[in-house]
């Protein structure tokens, strides 16, 4: 297993291949729907010193706040990355992120951005929500949790060795589309 | 115990306590895959997050899902009782963080942060000739929602025709177009026949069988083992990383058609296949 913490280096993020699995630590920013028009349409400075060099992560989380106000994650497992395919390589490109965590993951302009602006797509493990709540360590901030709700809401979290796979490299590579080809042949085969 | 309080610790259970067939089911396809594989290290993530999830009473997954209950009750009682105390057993839920909220109007596209609106949860009423009461609760993930789709035979594409050759055709397609999108492994349910809407709660009710249990017809038994062997064929494996486990299971139902029509409904339930059932005999409760 690759460990890596962020602030991410461009050549870090370019060691990185397709297959790779990693633990990854330092700051996550979940981002769903809402978020990303709202950083394409408006292009907000409030979140940007939290996404230079860090990471995006597509997901809407379980939480809990305590008596004192202090907010914790219950569960939070990826959400599917597809429906940011519109709006993730302009993101990428604005915020100077380094890596996009999510599920599923994402088409030809995602990867096109990926390799344009040095960064990554880690996927995570769909529906191991407990798991992955349980590496974060602390919610630093929220933002827009008015606005958009919970599972919507721009949340900062530190994380330590989350667990997740390169399925979409700074090169051009993308496992989904390896796969897909892969199956294809197999699929035409069993259904002639 | 009342009844509200008897179906919160069902919904607890279901969405923190991954029932052990599936568990096992997953632990069984884990050592099946290679050795330091994208595959082999998703499904022991996976493992890893059902027993905490389950001593830590977290939801599974952070999508709790659509709630869905099917009530067969005792001639005399009133559905209204029903209605009620499971209502109250999901704003419950998800104060408590069992459940997330996850209905939302879709007009207007405000959550309703309890999880009740209109049809929300929904619950499928049927009275039975028994003496007990029985109530049974699926948590529906929408990932693998989208994932499901309808056929109508004969498909021309496919080149599948109004028998179960050409449904076989149908399963194998639905599972290669989901790819990894509906957190494979999957378990897949099928309904063949009715109409359209008869046809999906067909395949989704199929989803409630215990792994491994087999149609009572020999010739579906059959093609369930089939299809899913060809399935773990297409290397898909679990989350679309590749690897021999696509899916843990194949559950195909018929019912009675229109000459006319012919369905074939998939439903796709993602690895976190969260369903328990709880009877009430003489007001004492077992959960399953
Ligand atoms: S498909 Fe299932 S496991 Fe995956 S995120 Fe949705 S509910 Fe969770």
């Amino acid at each position: 297993m690759l460990k890596i913490t962020t602030p991410l280096s461009e050549e870090t993020i370019k060691s990185l291949k397709v297959g790779d699995s990693v633990l990854l630590s330092g700051r996550i920013v979940t981002a769903r729907d809402a978020a990303h028009k709202l950083m394409v349409e408006e292009k907000p400075d409030f979140i940007r010193e939290y996404l230079k060099d860090a990471v995006i992560y597509h997901c809407g989380p379980v939480v809990k706040q305590d008596s004192k106000g202090e907010w914790s994650f219950v569960s939070a497992g990826p959400t599917t990355s597809s429906r940011e395919e519109p709006y993730q390589s302009t993101v990428i490109g604005e915020y100077g992120v380094r890596a996009v965590i999510g599920k599923g993951g994402m088409g030809p302009k995602t990867l096109a951005g990926l390799k344009e602006h040095g960064a990554v797509y880690l996927h995570a493990i769909g529906g191991s929500g407990s798991v992955t709540a349980s590496r974060v360590k602390k919610v630093e901030k929220v933002f827009m949790m008015e606005e958009f709700g919970t599972p919507e809401a721009f949340w900062v979290i530190d994380v330590e060795d989350f667990p997740v796979i390169v399925t979409m490299d700074a090169h051009g590579n993308s496992l989904h589309a390896n796969i897909l080809e892969q199956s294809e042949k197999v699929y035409k085969d069993l259904i002639k | 115990m009342d009844l509200k309080s008897q179906i919160l610790e069902m919904i607890r259970l279901s969405s923190t306590n991954l029932s052990t067939d599936v568990e096992e089911a997953i632990k069984a396809a884990a050592s099946n895959e290679e050795e330091g594989s994208p595959a082999k290290n998703a499904l022991n993530t996976i493992i890893e997050n059902i027993a905490l999830a389950r001593s830590q009473s977290t939801p599974i997954c952070q999508d709790t899902g659509a709630l869905i209950f099917y009530v067969d009750y005792k001639a005399g009682e009133h559905e209204k009782v029903y209605i009620d105390a499971i209502g109250e057993a999901v704003k419950e839920a998800t104060a408590k963080q069992y459940l997330r909220p996850n209905a939302v109007d879709p007009i207007t596209g405000k959550n309703s942060g309890n999880n009740t609106g209109t049809n929300a949860p929904y619950i499928h009423f049927h009275q039975w000739d028994k003496d007990y009461t029985r109530i049974r609760f699926m948590q529906k993930g929408g990932g693998c929602e989208n994932c499901g789709t309808q056929y109508r035979l004969p498909d021309i594409t496919l080149g599948a025709g109004r028998d179960l050759k050409g449904v076989r055709k149908c399963i194998i397609d639905a599972i290669y177009n989901a790819q990894g999108q509906g957190c494979a492994p999957g378990i897949i349910g099928v309904g063949i026949g009715g109409d359209r809407a008869l046809s999906h709660i067909l395949a989704k009710e199929q989803l409630f069988r215990k792994m491994g249990e087999r149609h009572m017809d020999p010739e579906i038994a059959a093609l369930e083992e089939n299809v899913l062997k060809d399935i773990n064929k297409l290397g898909i494996g679990p989350m679309g990383f590749g690897g021999k486990t696509t899916a843990l299971e194949v559950f195909i139902g018929y019912q009675h058609r229109h000459p006319a029509t012919f369905y074939v409904s998939i439903a796709y339930m993602c690895w976190a296949n969260r369903r328990k059932s709880m009877t009430i005999k003489n007001g004492e409760v077992t959960y399953a």
